[in-house]
């Protein structure tokens, strides 16, 4: 590791304010992948400001329809809250298959989305369940949120304050797990609210994507049959040890219908 | 509680770990100790133009860095083994490069700070210019015309060895009905110990002696290799300890260059002088296992009886010979091929070849997997060719029970067992019966179900060393062992063999209180120290109880023969009417008796004592040299379910009977047993040591990428033993701890490729791999 200052924001205004004030400064949620590449020693910030002990920045209530979740709640929180599990039972599933029970009980929603790695399994849910991440200045759509492999709409020193989903009709989240890190190779998040069907992919391309093939062919017919025939192309892909990129493209198909069998 | 040999105690050794308490060497702080950190390269082949320490040594906190040219002079890393029947190009492998890399992560320069993590900033300041060159890493690239040599030699090549009787192999596929062929890959691993490998060398100048603390298997050895090879020390002025070790699989027997430079750069620098691998480290540097590319044909009459069998495989032993890396695919393979089948003509050829890869050396089972994998593939293969029931096969096959000693024409003798008992036992626990309705249930559920067999034989409780030395070991391979008996009666063992998991503290402590008939809590076992332990060998090959239990056996035969002559004494009797048993000597016949604890006082207080005979004191060495190897077995039944549409795995069943001769401990044979099958699982389906073809960089460097198996990835394991007892050890014990490592993997591609019907599906076993088997199955 290289030397930092280390800072613990007493609040969002305060976690803010000492990032905007340093020459390269990262938030530190759960660390889950930040104190791993800071020991590997391939970021060097200038400051590392840790949220721990915003308290504001925890907790999960639900109001209007939605399902809020403050950005410091734990993996482990969503998956074992009766609400999440009430409202959204695929978002506790999804956060139930992160990692291992030491990840998900360090690791956060907002480190999460925010990191932005292609094979989280975080934005599969922001995106397939069309939530919206609030940020410390904003509110940013999930179609906006994610741009690029680990890239967001998020400006410098902007945090993650919460996420809210709306609460579906029904969805559910298939993954085909990398074997050693426990990441999506393939995860499918499915819902349908109202009118509309999201399916958004994680793990088989550089950011998180809907398949629009998909999402028309399950909004005339919410059965696995109408997404068994659709397929993504390999093209652009991402390729591994694990999977090649016309490997991920079966496992979209299957997961997506899997998806939608599970969702019911 | 029965404590005695043939109990399940608990481990003695466990209260330690698990409280935190153990001793490892990076726990170990030396007075004054630096730190160090090496410069590895970065590129997998290329000539050094200069390696610039100037900046580096500037840093602060820096007390010295180190390159090549400062060790000049210094020895190369020794390697201690070339088979014979032919030559062995053996080119040095210098501590600190000399001009040239030959893989990523080979040491270039050494950083000695006040902390590692000065260490580690001043390291990142040594500018190394490259001249890059372009990398082989697969053994067909190492081998075709033109490739870039790694060393001073006309190719790639390390070696051309071969064993068995190639003409009368060549007739018995003359007359062969029929041929079963199949080109195997056998995977690269990274042995993945928990501890990382770590060392800490020590100069005393009053004394002018060396101390180095280090994560190996075999301290005694690593003494040898450095002292009398490397750096010139003599062996009593040179302590090599071994504390607590956290794993070794095979990875922590060789001898490495970070231990030469800990203990060369102590002296320069005046202080103790530490490293610690981190994990990334460890995947680059820690000696990898296997790697192997085998093509294996056996000929059958059309009746299925095996007539002969031929192989031929490359081995990648990669940038450098690792101390055993040469003996691995050949003698610890080619001996093997014969299995538990009456073969009676093998021929069996292996071409070492250099690539810019790690160096590859032993990991658990070490050469006997590689031969059981092909073999047993290839016999399951048969079967299925033949139309002939894969148990029904091998029982036409199997060397009988009455035929033992039964002498291989791979040089082996095998010195017992019974292999028809082993498969009856397994096939009944797996209900192969049964197994036909199970697969069309599954089939209802969509999934395929299939059933893999692996009988396999090892050789194990290495080696005699006569035989050793025929073959091309450079060291003996007995092992030694002290009782020391202290004056109110309890025990303390030094052995040679070395414990980094398998429980000796517990097992041997079990064989001193059986035979002695004192409290198991009365005995301590101390091992991992050449200034406590007369000599050793160390711990491998399943050996630690077939030759260090022994070695113990023999010292406590000492001591029991002694304690008569001092019991005869006491009780005024003839020494040989002195019966030992249950910690009594007795005057046969008579009530006349004393205590163990008794004799031992009056060894060490002589008052009334034939001192005119008798030296006090009750302190006996031995040293053991096995007559043979021992040659436990076993049969492995695998069942698994395919999910078609992903290509996943699912293991659902897994049966095992194996024959380790008698057993000390039970609980710490189910543990190997369970540890090896793991093992074995992680290697067909899971683990993939794998390099980019073109940039030589090692893709699979961390635990993301690399997959080690986990308990989600494996069923409850249903494991039995059977006991034909090893004739030529005085224990009867033939050894556990590398049997699951070596059966699994044939058992499980067996399995695999019954379920989903194709002829083969390489290793590891993916699920991608096995979807795309089954792609291209349906495609034809």
């Amino acid at each position: 590791m290289y030397e930092f200052n280390y800072r613990r924001a007493s609040s969002v205004f305060d976690a803010v304010s000492s990032s905007d004030q340093s020459d390269d400064a990262s938030y530190l949620a759960g660390g889950m992948t930040l104190i791993p590449v800071l020991k590997f020693r391939l970021a060097a910030p200038s400051d590392v400001i840790d949220l721990a002990g915003l308290t504001e920045l925890k907790g999960i209530r639900t109001e209007n329809g939605a399902v809020a979740i403050g950005a410091m709640t734990t993996h482990a929180e969503v998956a074992g809250s009766a609400e999440v599990r009430q409202a959204i039972p695929a978002l506790a599933d999804l956060a139930e298959s992160i990692g291992d029970p030491q990840v998900r009980n360090r690791g956060t929603i907002g480190g999460s989305i925010a990191n932005a790695d292609p094979a989280a399994d975080y934005p599969a849910a922001v995106v397939g369940l069309g939530a919206t991440v609030h940020t410390n200045s904003r509110t940013i759509g999930a179609d906006d949120f994610f741009t690029d492999m680990f890239e967001t709409a998020l400006e410098p020193g902007e945090l993650v304050t919460a996420v809210s989903f709306p609460v579906p009709d029904r969805a559910a989240y298939m993954k085909f797990p990398n074997p050693a890190s426990r990441y999506a190779i393939v995860g499918v998040m499915v819902s349908q609210s109202g009118g509309g069907v999201r399916v958004a992919v994680t793990g088989a391309g550089g950011s998180v994507f809907r398949v629009a093939e998909m999402e028309q062919a399950l909004a005339a017919n919410f059965a696995p049959e109408a997404v068994a025939g659709a397929s993504v192309s390999a093209e652009g892909l991402n390729e591994d040890l694990h999977a090649s990129p016309e490997y991920r493209a079966h496992l979209v198909t299957v997961m997506a219908k899997r998806a939608v069998a599970a969702a019911g | 509680m029965d404590t005695g040999i043939g109990a399940a105690v608990t481990r003695k050794e466990d209260f330690r770990f698990l409280t935190g308490q153990g001793n490892y060497t990076d726990d170990i702080a030396r007075p004054g100790q630096a730190h160090a950190v090496f410069v590895r390269s970065v590129v997998a082949h290329a000539n050094l133009r200069s390696v610039n320490t100037v900046a580096a040594s500037a840093m602060p906190g820096v007390v010295a860095v180190f390159t090549g040219d400062d060790l000049e002079g210094v020895g190369g890393v020794p390697c201690g083994f070339a088979p014979d029947g032919g030559p062995m190009n053996e080119p040095p492998r210098p501590v600190l490069a000399q001009g040239k890399v030959r893989f990523v992560g080979d040491m270039i320069a050494m950083v000695v700070a006040e902390t590692a993590e000065q260490a580690r900033d001043a390291a990142e300041a040594v500018d190394v210019d490259y001249d890059e060159l372009p990398a082989v890493v697969s053994m067909e690239a190492a081998q075709a015309e033109g490739a870039p040599t790694l060393h001073d030699l006309d190719d790639n090549s390390c070696f051309s060895w071969g064993i068995g009787d190639a003409e009368a192999t060549d007739a018995a596929f003359a007359k062969a009905d029929h041929v079963t062929t199949l080109e195997l890959v056998n995977n690269r691993k990274c042995p993945n110990a928990i501890e990382p490998r770590a060392a800490i060398g020590e100069y005393d100048p009053a004394h002018d002696s060396y101390t180095l603390f280090t994560t190996s298997q075999n301290p005694h050895v690593i003494r040898l290799l450095m002292g009398a090879f490397v750096l010139g020390i003599p062996e009593h002025k040179l302590r090599v300890v071994s504390p607590d070790v956290g794993g070794g699989f095979g990875s922590k027997i060789p001898h490495y260059p970070e231990e030469i430079a800990v203990t060369w750069a102590g002296k320069q620098v005046g202080r103790p002088v530490k490293w610690t691998a981190e994990r990334a480290e460890s995947f680059l540097s820690d000696t990898h296992g296997r790697d192997h590319i085998t093509r294996v044909e056996l000929a059958c009459t059309s009746d299925g009886e095996f007539l002969g069998l031929r192989v031929h495989t490359q081995a990648n032993m990669g940038a450098y010979l690792s101390t055993f890396g040469p003996l691995i695919p050949t003698y610890l393979y080619g001996t093997l091929l014969a299995g538990v089948y009456t073969t009676p003509a093998i021929r069996c050829e292996v071409d070492g070849v250099f690539t810019n890869t790690a160096p590859v050396d032993a990991e658990r089972g070490a050469g006997r997997p590689e031969a059981t994998f092909l073999l047993e593939r290839v016999v399951e293969t048969a079967a299925r060719e033949l139309g002939i029931d894969p148990v029904e096969l091998r029982r036409r096959n199997f060397i009988a029970s009455d035929a033992f000693p039964y002498q291989t024409p791979v040089i082996v003798q095998y010195d017992s067992g019974n292999y028809e008992q082993v498969l009856d036992r397994a096939a009944e626990l797996a209900d192969y019966a049964g197994f036909a309705q199970r697969r069309e249930e599954a089939k209802g559920r969509g999934r395929l179900r299939g059933l893999g067999f692996a009988g396999y034989i090892e050789a194990c409780g290495m080696a005699p060393s006569n035989i050793a030395g025929i073959i091309g070991a450079r060291a003996g391979l007995f092992e030694a062992a002290q009782v020391r008996v202290h004056p109110t009666g309890s025990v303390s063992v030094y052995t040679g063999s070395h414990s980094h998991g398998q429980g000796h503290e517990t097992t041997f402590a079990q064989i001193v209180s059986d035979r002695l008939g004192i409290p198991f809590e009365n005995v301590d076992v101390v091992h991992g120290d050449t200034d406590q332990i007369p000599f050793g060998m160390g711990t491998y090959g399943s050996r630690s109880l077939a030759v260090g239990g022994s070695a113990i056996f023999r010292a406590l035969d000492k001591i029991i023969a002694k304690g008569k002559k001092i019991a005869a004494h006491t009780l005024e009797a003839g020494e040989s009417d002195i019966d030992f048993e249950s910690g009594e000597f007795r005057v046969r016949g008579t009530d006349k008796s004393v205590g163990f604890g008794d004799i031992a006082l009056s060894a060490y207080v002589p008052h009334n004592y034939p001192l005119e005979e008798l030296e006090p004191g009750l302190d006996e060495g031995a040293f053991y040299d096995p007559a043979n190897f021992t040659f436990p077995a076993g049969c492995h039944i695998c069942e698994v379910e395919v999910d078609p549409e992903t290509g996943t795995t699912q293991i659902v069943n897994w049966n095992a009977v194996d024959d380790f001769g008698k057993i000390v401990n039970p609980m710490i044979v189910d543990g190997q047993v369970h540890g090896g099958i793991a093992h074995g699982v992680g290697q067909a389906m899971l683990e993939n040591c794998a390099y980019d073809e073109e940039s030589g960089q090692l893709l699979s460097g961390s635990l993301t990428d690399y997959c080690i198996p986990r308990a989600d990835d494996l069923p409850s394991f249903h494991i039995e033993t059977t006991e034909t007892p090893c004739p030529h050890n005085p224990l009867g014990v033939k050894g556990c701890g590398e049997a699951g490592a070596i059966a699994a993997p044939a058992a499980l591609i067996n399995a695999i490729t019954d379920a989903i019907g194709v002829a083969h599906v390489d290793m590891p076993a993916t699920p991608e791999k096995v979807w795309a088997a089954l792609q291209s199955a349906q495609g034809e």
